[in-house]
């Protein structure tokens, strides 16, 4: 056990399973490091932030190699391949490029398992960075979560932190069914204690990251990071919070959603993907449908407007949630009774 | 200074502890304790504890708040008595606070000893080895499902002048996961194998539940090995065990279901924290270790009694002290029941499973004034 980056997390679950089981390979553009290269300049950068550096040198050629900038065809490709025994490993370097190659995902591997009487078996793994905070304006810097968790037949993986990366990118490899594992690209150089060893998280169970008393907060990857920096502020100002972070959104786990509301009976829920149709919406329906009498204060939303991310740096701070919006949404359930009764 | 201000300091319960949270106060601000009273408990990673106050006085000041996480050795309270003023106690936490901040900055360097992992006879284990001293060394062994971690409040305490090495049992903790055919034989042979690489004659073996039955059939095994017993609520000496426990230690998947699981281990239910529970969460998904218990537990609680009868052990075996919590509920306190009469037997009441952790000062106590006998 050592302390080690988000992207060595990654790397290491790769390592891992590429050893244990020879039918994971990967590929995707880049992921070898430099299509064209030879003897010392291959894997000199090992993907665009360096997630797969040291792999190809391992594996070679025929486990870890380069596509063409054709998304289609090889997101296709490691469909079909999942579909006829290997266990694909496909990066799709920023999440923003999927529009790009939705049908092979949407009405290809998603459904293969429904289609064919539930037979077939998809064990493909698409990776993908999201997320906003890099001023790397509105083509690379969606949270494009809510759509993969919109389509039956994905599962959908975001990792908050270097130990959850690890657990859950081993649990997506073995997994029988495609899986779109996400990761905020801000949090590559995030650390913390890391087992050697390979573990595995299951999909759809949340993690209890805070405990308190009086609001329930839900975030997702990186907002996780934020709402625990927040609720640590509102715990010496004698509030409470509990923060869930559900670790994949599809599947969801409900169960402790509506648990931890109707202990606190308060719910913010901090969402960084586009407000329509996101995981706080999601969310939002399932509690005011299935907890509507716990609550004590109206649910609040701490997301970006509908708008595409800026690219000015001031005004991708002003649209990403941050840990003194989530405060001030706490506070804000916190006051709704002492409001109504001045 | 005035000489009858006494700080209340973020205690260092055990070697790992560098920050703890001020669960909660016990005494109101204003009142009067004794020393030795409870003043507040404190959670660490492992356990929530409480803190007895070190001198007796008045509880003028609760300098942290509650769920506040601090620093070891930073300011929680003041405690004087009455002729002291507010102004000099607030000048006593000035320049506390002032110097307390001036020297962590220095302490920073001094980092917890690690564990490192080892190889055995080719065989990974994970050992955290201080202490030095003339003596022979002791050995910790920790239960099933433990790992060094069960040690936190002792390690360091019974180091003093002495070297003690604690290890995670194979299948456990950041050892590797082949746990052989998961008799209590098989972990005997790895506790001498252990000494033998470490170079190690003879040593104290301090054992805790099946760790506790490990030792008795060392002894059995190769007696010229143990100098003595301190033995923890062992297996072994009865049939009973909690199925309950062992089941649902293996099958629990998340905190909620693993926390009720956790509360058999201890008396006072309201030690057992979210942070424990994810820690043997954390343990249990590494691959191999769930089978790994499933085999140990096969191996040693074949339906649902206790498979080894090592009371036979105790009639020629080293000098030997026996610690049980009287509100054990895994292996109850009967089993201590009948045994020879060199046997040193102590029960403690308001404790279960756990006495290392629950009455951590009682068992070092003990266990030094046994070993120095």
């Amino acid at each position: 056990m050592s302390k080690k980056s988000f992207r060595q997390a990654i790397n290491e679950a790769l390592r891992l399973e590429m050893r244990r089981d020879p039918r994971v390979i990967l590929m995707g553009e880049d992921v070898a490091g430099g299509q064209g290269g030879s003897a010392g300049t291959v894997d000199a950068w090992g993907g665009v932030l360096g997630v797969t550096k040291g792999l190809y040198t391992e594996f070679g050629p025929e486990r870890v190699f380069d596509t063409p900038i054709t998304e289609a065809s090889y997101i296709g490709a490691a469909a079909g391949a999942a579909a006829t025994g290997l266990r694909p490993v496909a990066e799709l370097m920023f999440v923003d490029f999927v529009g790009c190659c939705l049908d092979q995902i949407m009405n290809q591997a998603a459904k293969f398992r429904y289609m064919f009487g539930g037979k077939a078996r998809t064990p493909l793994v698409i990776r993908a960075m999201f997320g906003a905070g890099f001023n790397a304006a509105a083509q690379h810097s969606q949270a494009l979560y809510p759509l993969f968790t919109h389509i039956p037949g994905l599962k959908v993986v975001i990792p908050s932190s270097p130990y959850e990366a690890k657990g859950l990118l081993i649990e997506a490899i073995r997994d029988d069914d495609p899986v779109i594992f996400l990761e905020h690209k801000v949090m590559y150089d995030d650390e913390e204690e890391v087992p050697d060893e390979a573990y595995t998280i299951p999909f759809g169970e949340a993690n209890l990251t805070r405990e308190g008393d009086d609001v329930t907060i839900v975030a997702f990857g990186r907002m996780v990071k934020l709402a625990n920096e927040a609720a640590d502020r509102l715990e010496r100002q004698g509030i409470g919070c509990t923060v869930i972070d559900p670790r994949t959104t599809s599947p969801l786990d409900r169960d402790t959603i509506l648990d931890c509301v109707a202990d606190t009976g308060r719910l913010v829920i901090v969402d960084e993907s586009s407000p329509r149709c996101n995981m706080a919406a999601d969310i939002s329906a399932l509690v005011a449908e299935e907890a509507f009498d716990a609550l004590k204060a109206p649910i609040r939303r701490v997301i970006p407007p509908h708008t595409p991310v800026p690219f000015a740096s001031v005004l991708e701070a002003l649209y990403l949630p941050d840990a003194a919006k989530i405060e001030a949404a706490v506070k804000a359930v916190m006051n709704h009774n002492v409001t109504e009764a001045a | 200074m005035n000489a009858s201000i006494t700080p209340i300091t973020m205690p260092k319960f055990g070697l790992a502890m560098t920050e703890g949270k001020l669960a909660g106060w016990m005494v109101r601000p204003g009142a009067t304790v004794r020393a030795g009273d409870d003043l507040a408990d404190i959670e660490t990673s492992k356990i929530t504890n409480a803190y007895e106050s070190p001198a007796a006085g008045i509880l003028r000041r609760q300098v942290a708040q509650e769920g506040e996480t601090l620093a070891v050795g930073a300011l929680i309270g003041v405690l004087a008595d009455a002729e002291a003023t507010d102004a000099e106690i607030d000048a006593f936490i000035a320049r506390f606070n002032a110097e307390f901040s001036a020297g962590s900055a220095e302490d920073a360097e001094e980092a917890p000893p690690e564990p490192s992992v080892i190889d055995v006879k080719g065989r990974a284990l994970r050992v955290l080895d201080i202490g030095h001293g003339d003596g022979d060394p002791i050995v910790l062994i920790h239960g099933f499902g433990g790992d060094i971690g069960n040690w936190l409040f002792n390690h360091a305490a019974l180091a003093e002048g002495r070297r003690v090495i604690a290890f995670d049992l194979p299948g456990h903790g950041g050892s590797g996961k082949d746990v052989g055919d998961g008799t209590l034989a098989f972990f005997s042979t790895v506790v001498v194998d252990l000494l033998d690489t470490l170079g190690i004659d003879r040593a104290h073996l301090v054992g805790h539940s099946l760790g506790g039955g490990v030792a008795l059939t060392t002894v059995k095994n190769a007696p010229s090995r143990v100098a003595s017993l301190a033995l923890l609520a062992p297996a072994g000496l009865g049939p009973d065990v909690n199925m309950a426990f062992i089941d649902g230690f293996i099958t629990a998947d998340r905190q909620k279901t693993l926390i009720p699981v956790l509360s058999y281990l201890v008396h006072d239910k309201g030690l057992i924290g979210r942070k424990m529970a994810d820690d043997v969460l954390r343990y249990k998904r590494l691959d191999g270790a769930v089978d790994a218990l499933r085999r140990v537990a096969a191996a040693n609680f074949a339906d649902g009694k206790q498979t080894d009868t090592l009371r036979p052990v105790l009639e020629s075996a080293p000098p030997t002290l026996i610690i049980w919590g009287k509100d054990d509920e895994i292996l109850p306190a009967s089993h201590a029941a009948g045994l020879p009469e060199a046997v040193t037997v102590v029960i403690l009441p308001d404790t279960g499973h756990m006495p290392q952790m629950e009455r951590s000062d009682d068992v070092n106590g003990r266990i030094r004034a046994f070993l120095a006998r």
